[in-house]
């Protein structure tokens, strides 16, 4: 278990101590700091962060200053994978050789954006998860390659403007779709999938903790608004993940041991114009486009729900 | 605890340069290894695992996805305070380049074994230094080995240098693939002793401790990048010392030193030829065979690549008449088209040399017999006495020239 | 933080030795407007501090009666060397306690 820390049920039993200080330079208003944060509350002092090549990496330490208050190592872009598995395979071997203390209990997380676990990342990924070491691989999530300039990634959801695929006569946004991490991961055969939300801290909180307490490898993929990439203002951060939960758009759910759930159940959805409002990103969008998008959650609700066995998430709102 | 069986006394083993590099990994009492599989550097890796597998060896071993993973996961281990290791060859190697950088810029003490072999395209699994020379200014500590027993030697030697905490950089030990790679030669393997008397590991290296925690890899801006790659030069170029000193302690330990550079023949030479790795052997059969003849021929093996070793190399060239450099890679769109010709020619610029032939020869293993090495001087021969040795390169063995 | 006058200065590797050095830098420059919580309003909710990007809100044990009577053992208070006026905490402030004023300077 993660140091002493009892099971994450309310914000009350979030630990106060911060592993991830301020005055980093990360955009005001940047929910991947909030993410960061917990999971760092979660994770305690006996951490490990291995960080790809990112807005993290880059706006957390910035020589000589850094925001991290736990050993954290960055190498490249593609590889965050691959190092936290020489960082987890160290720990093991020197504890075998008596150089660690085999009870220390020492978490490995990775934390990677989609870039460098959906596209340059992937093959990293997937071999820390194929292999089985013991390590969190954390995404957030903001849907595009937002450290270098908001480019499209693997990540991008349909018809989303980014910088490579812009609004012009003959492109209109990203014409494909997301790339399912979720179910790749659960392919891999690892224990504990889950995909997570920083408006929802108490869920997004206890998979982190669940993902830390697995003997093999976990992933929980965190959506990140991003205030810079989706073009919103600062200060709706929160509210745009909470309405992305609330439509449908990104469900909270977990594959833990072979146990599909829906952790975050949604009683009356609202319509994905809702969410699609909000961001500069989808200004865009006619009203034809924006059913288009309204159907795909539609058809995707259809299958989550029959996955869990019962109307998780329901119907549109009148 | 689980303790690996202990092999503490030396013994004298038939094995080809791949095992007696994994003896010397074994021996070295490595902590992890990653590496993934490339011809013709394979059989390192497998009889690693076997060594585990068996109980010689405690030590994690990664099965990578690919060479670029390979030197990112050791670089993860490295970082935690592991002694580590990886071998690979070519396209392996290239592939690893961007992390190349990394290691060496993160001043993490990894060791790395290469069976050198040509460069993509086209394809060729066979020997040259293609693979070696691309990565000529990654910041690693560069050295040849000739034989078996001393790229045993030189695996465990490497430890000693790459650990110090005055040089506390990577080294690369490289060796001629399939020649070398695959061709059986009696070792004698130290056994584990070698780790406790020689090199006991002591982290003074960045290492991620959750007691002490620090930030590694950090983002630099224009007012503060600049001196850390100089202090990564003035550590490279310093670390001469500290090899030669590695060396030396392990000659009186071990009874076997190779310095930076190896003489044959070379208190009377008149011409010399320069050569790395397997040609050297080659290249004192031609000397032999010269001698024979009343040539006064010697041959230069130049074991340390990087950091480069100019004082040496010119107690051993300032008599000479003549100097034959034969490069295994070739520089393209430079004159001289070899790396180490265009070192040797920039470098003692404003010192008294003779005249350097270069040469390039056994592109993708392309053959080279002792004939061929002879030729070799008699060319360097004619074109001294001729006064006709310049820049250009001379490409021996190609279809459709005539040197 | 050791002042680096010359390469020997640096560190190996560029590593940085000190955790959470950044709460040395004042970013209170990037803010157009900052937050003002109206401690008569709070209810203690937590929400603000479980939000904040850059960990700017303080959560303190001490003691507050409001004037209508009712105590609280938090008191929530803004670090302004570290909040950039992002607006999220009053954005999501479930009372409407947080209240963001133009920066005066």
């Amino acid at each position: 278990m993660t140091y002493e820390l009892e099971k994450i049920k309310t914000l009350w039993d979030i630990p106060k101590e911060e592993h991830l200080v301020g005055g980093h330079s990360l955009c005001a208003g940047c929910t991947a700091a909030t993410i960061v944060r917990h999971l760092l509350k979660v994770a305690g002092k006996n951490t490990i962060v291995v960080n790809a090549t990112g807005c993290v990496e880059v706006s957390t330490t910035s020589f000589p200053y850094t925001a991290w208050r736990v050993p954290w190592l960055h190498v490249a872009f593609e590889n965050a994978g691959a190092v936290a598995s020489g960082v987890e395979s160290a720990i093991n071997a020197l504890k075998i050789k008596g150089e660690i203390p085999v009870e220390k209990e020492i978490n490995v997380i990775a934390i990677a954006g989609d870039g460098g676990s959906f596209d340059i990342g992937f093959q990293a990924l997937s071999g820390l998860m194929e292999r089985g070491h013991k390590v969190m691989f954390v995404i957030y999530d903001n849907e595009a390659y937002m450290n270098t300039g908001i480019q499209r990634s693997g990540a991008t959801p349909f018809a989303a403007w980014t910088t490579t695929t812009p609004v012009t006569r003959r492109i209109r946004g990203e014409w494909r779709n997301k790339k399912d991490m979720f179910d790749i991961a659960i392919a891999h055969g690892i224990d504990y999938v889950a995909t997570a939300n920083p408006a929802y801290p108490v869920d997004m909180d206890s998979k982190f903790q669940k993902g830390l307490s697995k003997d093999g490898p976990s992933l929980v993929h965190v959506i990140m608004p991003c205030t810079t990439g989706w073009r919103f203002e600062p200060k709706y951060g929160i509210t745009i993940a909470k309405l992305a939960t609330e439509t449908a758009v990104w469900v909270n759910m977990e594959y833990d041991v072979g146990n599909f759930s829906v952790t975050v159940p949604v009683k009356k959805r609202k319509h994905v114009r809702e969410y699609l409002k909000l961001q500069g990103r989808y200004s865009h969008l006619s009203e034809t486009e924006i059913e288009l998008i309204q159907e795909q959650i539609d058809r995707k609700v259809e299958e989550i729900n029959k996955r869990a066995g019962k109307e998780v998430i329901g119907p549109l709102e009148a | 605890m689980v303790l690996g069986l202990e092999t503490k006394k030396s013994e004298l083993k038939p094995l080809s340069t791949n095992k007696a590099v994994a003896e010397a990994a074994k021996d070295s009492n490595v902590d992890v290894v990653a590496a993934y599989p490339i011809t013709p550097q394979t059989t390192v890796v497998e009889r690693l695992a076997e060594l585990i597998g068996e109980g010689e060896l405690d030590a994690e071993i990664i099965h990578v996805e690919s060479e670029h993973s390979a030197l990112s996961a050791v670089i993860g281990a490295s970082a935690m305070g592991a002694r580590t290791f990886t071998a690979t060859s070519s396209q392996g190697l290239a592939l690893m380049h961007e992390i190349l950088h990394i290691a060496s810029g993160l001043r993490l003490p990894i060791v790395m074994s290469v069976a050198a072999r040509a460069l993509s395209a086209p394809i060729s699994i066979f020997n040259d230094h293609s693979d070696i020379m691309n990565q000529r200014d990654t910041g690693w500590i560069i050295i040849f080995t000739s034989s078996a027993q001393e790229a045993y030697d030189t695996i465990i030697q490497a430890y000693k240098i790459a650990e110090n905490s005055n040089v506390l950089l990577p080294v690369m030990v490289a060796y001629d693939g399939y020649v070398m790679s695959h061709t059986i030669e009696p070792v004698e393997v130290l056994g584990k002793k070698v780790a406790e008397e020689y090199i006991p590991k002591k982290v003074s290296w960045n290492r991620l401790d959750p007691d002490r925690p620090i930030t590694i890899g950090t983002i630099t801006s224009p007012d503060y990048y600049y001196e850390f790659k100089y202090a990564q030069a003035k550590a490279l170029e310093s670390s001469l010392q500290h090899i030669l000193e590695a060396d030396s302690e392990f000659k009186k330990k071990y009874g076997r030193g190779y310095g930076a550079v190896e003489g044959y023949m070379m208190e009377d030479a008149e011409i010399a030829v320069l050569g790395t790795s397997s040609y050297f052997s080659n290249l004192k059969y031609a000397v032999d065979e010269l001698r024979k003849k009343g040539v006064k021929a010697g041959a230069i093996k130049l074991r340390v690549y990087r950091p480069f070793p100019r004082e040496q190399l010119y107690e051993l060239i300032k008599g000479l008449r003549a100097l034959g450099v034969i490069d295994r890679s070739i520089s393209y769109g430079m004159t001289p088209s070899g790396p180490i010709a265009l070192d040797l020619m920039s470098t003692y610029r404003y010192k008294n040399i003779p005249p350097i032939q270069s040469f390039v020869a056994g592109i993708g293993q392309r053959r080279m017999l002792i004939e061929d090495f002879v030729r070799i001087y008699e060319i360097l021969e004619r074109r001294a006495s001729s006064n006709s040795i310049n820049e250009e390169t001379l490409f021996y063995g190609v279809k459709g020239i005539d040197i | 933080m050791k002042e680096l006058k010359s390469w020997k200065d640096y560190p190996l590797g560029g590593a940085v030795y000190e955790p959470g050095s950044t709460l040395d830098i004042d970013v209170s420059g990037w803010r157009n407007e900052r937050p003002q919580i109206d401690q008569e309003k709070c209810i203690r909710c937590r929400i603000c501090w479980v939000f904040c990007p850059d960990a700017a809100i303080i959560e303190e044990e001490k003691n507050y009666t409001t004037k209508t009577g009712k105590t609280f053992k938090l008191t929530y208070s803004i670090d302004y060397a570290h909040c950039k006026g992002c607006g999220i905490c009053a954005n999501e402030c479930p009372v409407k306690a947080i209240k963001m004023i133009p920066e005066v300077e």
